[in-house]
């Protein structure tokens, strides 16, 4: 399963570092962050809860670069 | 602008004029030291604060603590030595910042150039009620509605046209400027642009099967395929971040211990300062920065020109393409069909060609189509069953009661008829009733206008070779390749040999050198996955070519396989170039500083200028119209 959120981050370097921290969650089998065109693809591991796994993914990614944001 | 870009903009100039203003009010001790906190806090308090909480995060070896580390350390230095210079951390910490906002600008921008130029996405659909349009979601359109596309708007929804003539501009689609005319009956696609007349539509697939949804899909996800050079760089930058912050503690602390083991004095200040200037130059910005951005360009590019390429690794290994093969039905040749002749037939000529076109009436084949084309009559379904299909070789059905079988010469073979070869070029249908051999039919197709200058043209760009496969006769492939000047042919295939003969290829040649297949969609999606990379051309509306290619030619001019590898040569050195002139100029700049010979305005400069320019040497990626 597979979705795409759009995020806001300023930095390439940073949204490398929101990749790492994100594909590091549980739940998350495996993600991609387009810098450029704003947006976070999370494939989700099978039975995962989307929305939660999606909050500790956001808390993650805050945990590595305060300024970012991913709109669930 | 956005609002963000503007607070920082006001942040910069305010904190250097009052930087400039400084300089020309003498002052001293305390005073000096709170005047120069002013532009420092207005131009770096959110670094600061940002690398506290970084900090207390323990994540620390990001760019915001460097700076913060580096501009802190200068200050301290400063109020050591007690010589009052604070000039150079607010400078780093002033350059910094106007790096990031050119960053965040330049970036910004490109994007919202890159898709304004696959501004394609229709807002909405009309709908007729009542005699009144509305406007809806095009996600709200059911498939059968009628939907009305009035002039100027977009076609939002596949469909066929069922009423009005009008002219559209398929240019935002194909590239191609020509306008094309569409009447009651023609399919049409979505994303093209209804310029002169009314038209009434009925809706053929939902929006987001659509071919506009399809292409949108395609370009906005080809950046998250990364290539192995942003890998690398994401790799790298992971490492090089830590190894130049421990550099620079190795550099602060050991030479003035050596010294004072040796007995001599320490020389703490001006290690620790060379250290700081280490931690200013380590930010990797440029560099993650701009490999990124330059694909982005290059695939934007790309598209501009009617060309998607589904992803950064494409860009990389179109790049690197070496052997160009293709299929020759609709990718060389224009895959129309015409009747040119019929021989020796046992009956009327045009009773033979009644009894192809019927037996063939099943098959979407253009030959086929080009049967019925040349019979001219609507045909009779009712008269033909039993229709069965041999893959390659041709139909055998039931027609009138009466077994037809309409082939090559393998089928005739099979059913034991003894077929009369044909000296004509061409593609040779025979015929045999009821088992006995009755004549054959002669269809020829043309050889599309720009494919002997697109052959040229690839081996202009250095493709070593280029290889036709076909399942046409030999003698029709070797008349077509000998005409357009390609280097290998292999005729005669079933749609399962052309997979073996690319496998066979893909093991022949060397590694580092990439295959590339060119089909039109039809039958080939196998082909156009296996190899190396998969080019469909003229694949609009062709879901499966859209998704088993890798690079999508929006129109079906063979030149533009040319122009697609430029694109991606001129993009793969722009990465390389950004990438050896980054790392180059900050190693440099590292050396220079350990040495003492850099001082911190020249470290700034290997961060930002090094960045500004690795950023508009990525943008270069996006002018590829005259390649």
């Amino acid at each position: 399963m597979k979705k795409t959120y759009g995020i806001e981050v300023d930095c390439a370097n940073c949204a490398n570092k929101m990749e790492a921290a994100a594909g590091k969650t549980d739940g998350v089998k495996s993600c991609t962050v387009n810098f450029m065109m704003q947006r976070m693809t999370v494939e989700f591991q099978d039975g995962a809860d989307k929305s939660s796994v999606m909050q500790e993914v956001r808390k993650n990614c805050k945990k590595v670069e305060s300024d970012c944001e991913i709109f669930i | 602008m956005n609002r963000k870009q503007r607070i920082m903009l006001i942040r910069i100039i305010v904190s250097a004029v009052i930087m400039v203003a400084l300089s020309f009010i003498p002052s001293s001790g305390a005073l000096r030291f709170v005047l120069y906190m002013l532009p420092y806090l207005i131009v770096g308090y959110d670094i600061l604060l940002k690398a506290f909480k970084g900090i207390i995060r323990a994540q620390v070896f990001d760019e915001c603590f460097l700076m913060a580390v580096a501009t802190v350390g200068a200050i301290a230095l400063a109020l050591y030595e007690r010589n009052g210079d604070y000039t150079e951390a607010i400078a780093v910490m002033l350059f910094y910042q106007i790096g990031e906002l050119f960053q965040s600008y330049a970036v910004g921008k490109s994007r919202r150039n890159i898709t304004e130029l696959m501004d394609i996405r229709p807002d909405y659909a009309n709908i007729e009620e009542g005699g009144k349009l509305r406007k809806v979601d095009p996600d709200e359109v059911e498939t059968g509605s009628i939907i009305v596309v009035q002039p100027g708007e977009k076609v939002p929804i596949d469909g066929i046209v069922t009423e009005g003539e009008s002219t559209l501009n398929t240019s935002a689609l194909t590239g191609e400027s020509l306008p094309r005319d569409v009447h009651e009956g023609d399919e049409i696609i979505s994303g093209s642009v209804n310029m002169t007349g009314l038209l009434r539509i009925r809706t053929t697939k939902e929006f987001g099967e659509s071919t506009v949804s399809k292409i949108l899909d395609l370009v906005e996800n080809a950046s998250s395929r990364k290539s192995k050079s942003e890998d690398f760089i994401a790799k790298f930058a992971r490492i090089y971040t830590p190894a130049v912050c421990l550099s620079a503690l190795a550099l602060a602390i050991l030479p003035p211990v050596m010294n004072i083991i040796t007995g001599n004095a320490g020389g703490w200040e001006t290690w620790i300062y060379r250290a700081l200037t280490f931690l200013v130059i380590s930010c990797p910005c440029a560099l993650v920065i701009s490999i990124p951005l330059s694909f982005f360009a290059g695939l934007g590019g790309a598209s501009s020109q009617g060309v998607l390429i589904k992803g950064s690794n494409y860009l990389e290994t179109l790049a690197k393409t070496k052997i160009v093969v293709f299929d020759k039905t609709g990718t060389l040749t224009e895959g129309v069909f015409e009747v040119n002749g019929i021989h020796h037939s046992s009956i009327e000529d045009e009773k033979l060609l009644e009894y192809a076109a019927t037996a063939e009436s099943a098959s979407s084949h253009p030959i086929s189509k080009s049967l019925q084309k040349a019979y001219g009559y609507p045909i009779d379904r009712s008269r033909v069953f039993d229709i069965k299909e041999i893959s390659g070789n041709g139909v055998i059905a039931k027609v009138d009661g009466k077994t037809v079988a309409c082939g090559n010469e393998k089928l005739m073979k099979a059913i034991g008829a003894e077929a009369i070869p044909c000296h004509s070029i061409g593609t040779i249908i025979h015929i045999a009733i009821d088992g006995s051999y009755s004549g054959h039919i002669v269809i020829s197709d043309r050889i599309k206008k720009g494919s002997a200058k697109a052959i040229e043209k690839l081996k202009k760009a250095g493709i070593q070779k280029t290889v036709m496969l076909t399942g046409d006769t030999r003698k029709v492939a070797e008349s077509v390749a000998s005409e357009l000047g390609i280097d290998e042919v292999y005729s005669e295939l079933l749609p399962s040999d052309k997979v073996d003969e690319v496998e066979g290829l893909l093991e022949r040649k060397a590694k580092n050198e990439k295959l590339a297949f060119v089909g039109d969609g039809i039958n080939d999606a196998p082909v156009l996955s296996r190899a190396d990379i998969g080019i469909a051309m003229g694949a609009m509306g062709s879901d499966a070519a859209i998704e088993a290619a890798d690079v999508v030619l929006m129109d079906d001019d063979p030149e533009k396989i040319s122009k697609a590898i430029r694109i991606a040569r001129k993009c793969l050195t722009i990465v390389y170039e950004n990438i050896f002139f980054a790392i180059g100029i900050k190693l440099i700049c590292l050396v220079l500083g350990a040495l003492g010979i850099a001082n911190m305005w020249l470290a700034i400069f290997a961060d930002v200028g090094v960045m500004v320019l690795a950023v508009l040497n990525a943008i270069r990626a996006l002018f590829v119209k005259k390649l």
